[in-house]
């Protein structure tokens, strides 16, 4: 690895393979690696993800490895979710809180083997982890650089893997785990994704990704598989409904003013905390929280009109009661979506809201009061994200 | 083997001095409570030990000079045999040339000391008095939460902020100004003796892991001085030993109907979920309360009865940060005649004797401990209560008990073959100033911080179970979020020196809690 003086952004075992496909040249920094933002055209790639095969480097998402005799018992300690729910062999999604009942973050949790777990967060943690292991007898590794993975979305997906020789990757359920040989090593396959659709991650060591990025887009050739950057993806995953640590809520280690930071509850992940497993951090702060009630709601709001209600004050009666968080206008399910964290008493499934929209054209702002109204969930959830065998093409 | 039972309110672990002032507390006011003592006697640090055939000593803290007199007398510890052999003593400080300085109660003599640092003392003692009144204010009471609006709390606030306006504008000053600071720059300030200034520091830097240029120093040095705020013009020494406070109070406890048991050992206290349920001896047996009160330090009942794994990880980084390495050892001496202090008079032997030539001499002591090693040369506070009290030793003989600082709890290499040669430099040490004490003694131990540790269930072997600092009093003792004596386990409270207001013999910390654990168990 090169040293920090010698080049500002790491670059992920794919770049080789990135760089020569990404036309537009175009770069985001992403936890101090360089990700492309795009390769050719955002909406292209975003129909990639919906219509064929979209594959993205999520390399630099964080990896902890966590093994130990008391791996499982530390996780559940750590995070919200009962974690003797996540079978082996399977992936959950999780929050954690710190004592406040205050989210820090939200991840993955990889089931890998007994007392052997994999999670994937947005944030750096490896300090809060450490201090939430003081009595727990297990060993936490950072294993971001030790990992290479790619996310390979869309209906064509599985197909795609099966021409590459992923024998019975069709009958893998969501949030599902297996293993393939590949190379020099292994080729683990996840049926996750932050699209919502069909699709799969693929986590294999670094020596061997530039051979999985070949194998996979010769597989993929006929299949319509396309490389994708981070607007692409950030399109899907608000249509998909997906939270993003740093957008729709503030870690709250990184939130510096008082009450800038959000519970599980007050973001709508209720079903991710369970008073009914051992202690965890947070219970007790929860527990009032659910005796006394929350601040906050969060809602999906379908817009009126096509201006995405970026960063728009959520109205009622004439009234502030909310804000935005992520706003976009979604293609494929042909309406204008935003994420909205409301006063807690608002926002009834059903309920008008107004969104307060400025947009600019050509120098000139335009303020539009659009009307809104709360919907029960994403409304892009198409049946082949759950169907087990996975549809072919 | 399990023996269910469900016959106690409260449940309180260890039965040191704190212990048992709470469970006398409880027991008034109706509660049944059981102790649960892992040691044969009761007392805590307050306990005499039969060191050598005839001879016995305060085997932890050997003098008397903070206990609660509102704690005496609610508890009737007179009636219960408490009796002092001795009160009042001066703290005299030797010097190897035999001209010692003698501090009483409000005036300083000897060593040819200026009429200019007698007055200085004077004036010295006035202000710190008035400091320690200030103190002595919030420590009667549960230290106040800053951002509830109780009331309580909110009388408390009030009445610290009424008392330093009412100090006046020089003091009010001096204060904030002087609690920041260390105790050398303020010796500096006042005096010009240095072995006047040495032996102030020796009380400001006691039983902690500080120098005299350590900060919170003057703190220290208040909080010992609390002791004149309850009417203690100086040290006293308790007939029959500290162990005796030990049984006056245990006596006064089984008065009011508490049981105790000794030899109990709680291996664990037991949780549903968040609630307390009970506890578990190391013998496996069960007792079930729905209130468990601990006497033990805050590290011991959070980390190893209570288990970090039952706790969420903001409470776990803070009960494993509190400070307290223990510094202070303890040598015992079975001498068959009375020592020859050069320099004082029968009567004077019996005072407290303290070898602290200088500040730097101090400051010395104190970096051996920073690096892992123990003083060459050590800081002494040195009792023969035998003196007072001839029953502790066989006719004409007598007994020695000094504290020794500085000796680290976690001392490099380990005590094992360090015990002996420390102990040997210690007597060494008191021989210069005692010629012939060598030849004198029957017998000799020596307690370091891990022994202390061992035999007195104190993490780090810490007397204070934590350090007395200004980051880890009050509202922050013993950790931010769990003062008032509750924890974040429901019906799990502490009452030893760890909590508000904290160590010495005193008495407040159980007092304190009781109170708050009626209120609880009213509420509840």
């Amino acid at each position: 690895m090169k040293q920090h003086d010698e080049t500002m952004l790491l670059a992920t075992p794919f770049h080789s393979r990135i760089a020569k496909a990404c036309e537009i040249n175009q770069w985001d920094e992403w936890k101090g690696y360089t990700t492309p933002n795009a390769y050719t055209e955002v909406e292209q790639e975003y129909f990639a993800i919906r219509n064929s095969t979209g594959v993205f480097d999520l390399t630099p998402m964080m990896k902890y490895r966590i093994q130990g005799p008391d791996a499982e018992n530390f996780l559940n300690r750590l995070v919200t979710r009962d974690i003797r729910k996540i079978k082996l062999g399977r992936v959950g999604y999780a929050v954690w809180c710190d004592e406040a009942g205050q989210v820090m973050d939200d991840g993955t949790i990889f089931h890998l083997g007994d007392n052997d777990y994999r999670l994937c967060a947005y944030t750096r943690v490896m300090d809060w982890l450490m201090w939430s292991a003081m009595g727990f007898d297990v060993s936490i590794v950072d294993e971001t650089a030790e990992v290479a993975a790619l996310a390979v979305q869309g209906p064509t997906s599985c197909s795609v893997l099966r021409s590459m020789g992923l024998e019975g990757i069709h009958n893998l359920k969501p949030f599902g785990l297996t293993d393939y040989p590949f190379g020099s090593g292994q080729l683990m396959v996840s049926r996750t994704g932050f699209t919502g659709d069909l699709g799969y991650e693929l986590w294999v060591e670094p020596q061997n990704a530039e051979d999985l990025w070949d194998k996979l887009f010769s597989a993929g050739e006929n299949l319509g598989i396309r490389p994708i950057g981070g607007a692409a993806l950030e399109m899907a995953r608000i249509e998909a409904g997906f939270l993003q640590a740093g957008v729709d809520f503030v870690p709250s280690e990184e939130a510096v003013r008082p009450g800038r930071s959000r519970s599980p509850f007050e973001l709508g992940l209720d079903w991710l905390v369970s008073f009914d497993k051992p202690i965890f951090t947070g219970r007790k702060a929860l527990r009032k929280e659910k005796e006394l009630g929350s601040r906050y709601k969060f809602v999906y709001l379908d817009v009126e009109g096509n201006k995405p209600a970026e960063h728009s004050f959520i109205l009622k009666g004439g009234k502030e009661i909310g804000t935005v968080t992520s706003a976009a206008w979604c293609p494929t399910a042909k309406s204008n979506i935003a994420f909205a964290q409301v006063e807690s008493k608002y926002g009834k499934i059903g309920e008008l809201l107004i969104a307060e929209i400025y947009y600019q054209r050509e120098l000139q702002w335009t303020r539009v009061l659009a009307n809104c109204r709360v919907i029960e969930g994403p409304i892009f959830n198409p049946p082949r994200r759950r169907q087990t065998p996975a549809p072919m093409f | 083997m399990t023996n269910v039972q469900s016959l106690y309110d409260v449940i309180i672990v260890g039965g040191g001095h704190n212990g048992l002032v709470c469970a006398n507390y409880l027991a008034k006011s109706g509660r049944k409570v059981l102790i649960l003592e892992a040691n044969e006697s009761l007392g805590g640090a307050a306990t005499t030990r039969e060191f050598a055939d005839n001879y016995s000593i305060s085997g932890c803290a050997h003098w008397l000079f903070q206990l609660s007199p509102k704690v005496a007398s609610d508890l009737g510890l007179a009636k219960h045999g408490l009796k002092l052999a001795a009160r009042n003593l001066n703290s005299i400080a030797l010097a190897e040339d035999g001209n010692h300085i003698t501090m009483k109660g409000d005036g300083v003599e000897g060593g040819g000391l200026s009429e200019k640092d007698q007055h200085a003392y004077q004036r010295f003692n006035y202000q710190m008095l008035k400091f320690s009144k200030l103190l002595a204010v919030a420590f009667e009471r549960r230290a106040p939460k800053l951002l509830d609006n109780n009331l309580t709390d909110r009388m408390t606030l009030a009445k610290l902020g009424l008392g330093m306006k009412m100090l006046g504008k020089e003091n009010m000053r001096d204060l904030l100004r002087l609690a920041l600071i260390n105790i050398y720059d303020v010796m500096e300030e006042n005096f010009d003796n240095e072995l006047l200034k040495a032996a102030i520091c020796v009380d400001g830097v006691m039983g902690s892991y500080m120098g005299p240029r350590s900060p919170n120093t003057v703190f220290g040095y208040l909080y010992r001085r609390l002791g004149d705020v309850y009417g203690f013009k100086g040290p006293a020494v308790v007939e029959g030993g500290m162990g005796a406070l030990g049984n006056a109070l245990a006596t006064s406890a089984m008065d009011r109907g508490v049981d105790i048991q000794t030899k109990a050992r709680v291996g664990k206290i037991n949780l549903s979920l968040d609630k307390v349920t009970g506890v578990t001896l190391t013998t496996g047996e069960d007792f079930r309360a729905k209130i468990v009160v601990s006497n033990a330090d805050p590290k011991s009942t959070l980390e190893k009865l209570v288990g970090f794994k039952n706790l969420e990880t903001g409470v776990v980084r803070r009960v494993s940060n509190i400070r307290m390495r223990g510094s202070a050892a303890k040598l015992h001496l079975a001498l068959n005649g009375m020592p020859n202090f050069g320099g004082l008079t029968e009567s004077q032997k019996g005072q407290r004797l303290l070898i602290a030539p200088s500040m730097n001499y101090i400051e010395q002591a104190f970096n051996s401990a920073k690096y892992g090693e123990y003083s060459i040369a050590p800081v002494l506070d040195i009792s023969i209560p035998s003196v007072h009290d001839p029953n502790l030793a066989p006719a004409g003989a007598h007994v020695l008990s000094a504290i020794v600082q500085y000796a680290p709890h976690d001392l490099k290499g380990g005590w094992d073959s360090a015990r002996e040669p420390f102990k040997n430099l210690v007597i060494e040490r008191i021989n210069q100033y005692a010629p012939g004490i060598k030849e004198q003694i029957v017998q000799s131990e020596l307690l370091t911080p891990e022994d202390l540790e061992g035999e007195f269930n104190m993490t780090g072997g810490h007397w204070h179970h934590g350090e007395i600092s200004l980051d880890q009093i009050m509202m922050m003792r013993p950790f931010p979020g769990a003062s008032q004596y509750a924890t974040s386990v429901s019906g799990l409270f502490l009452c030893g020196a760890g909590a508000h207001p904290g160590g010495g013999v005193m008495g407040l910390a159980g007092k304190n809690a009781a109170k708050e654990i009626i209120k609880w168990g009213k509420a509840a």
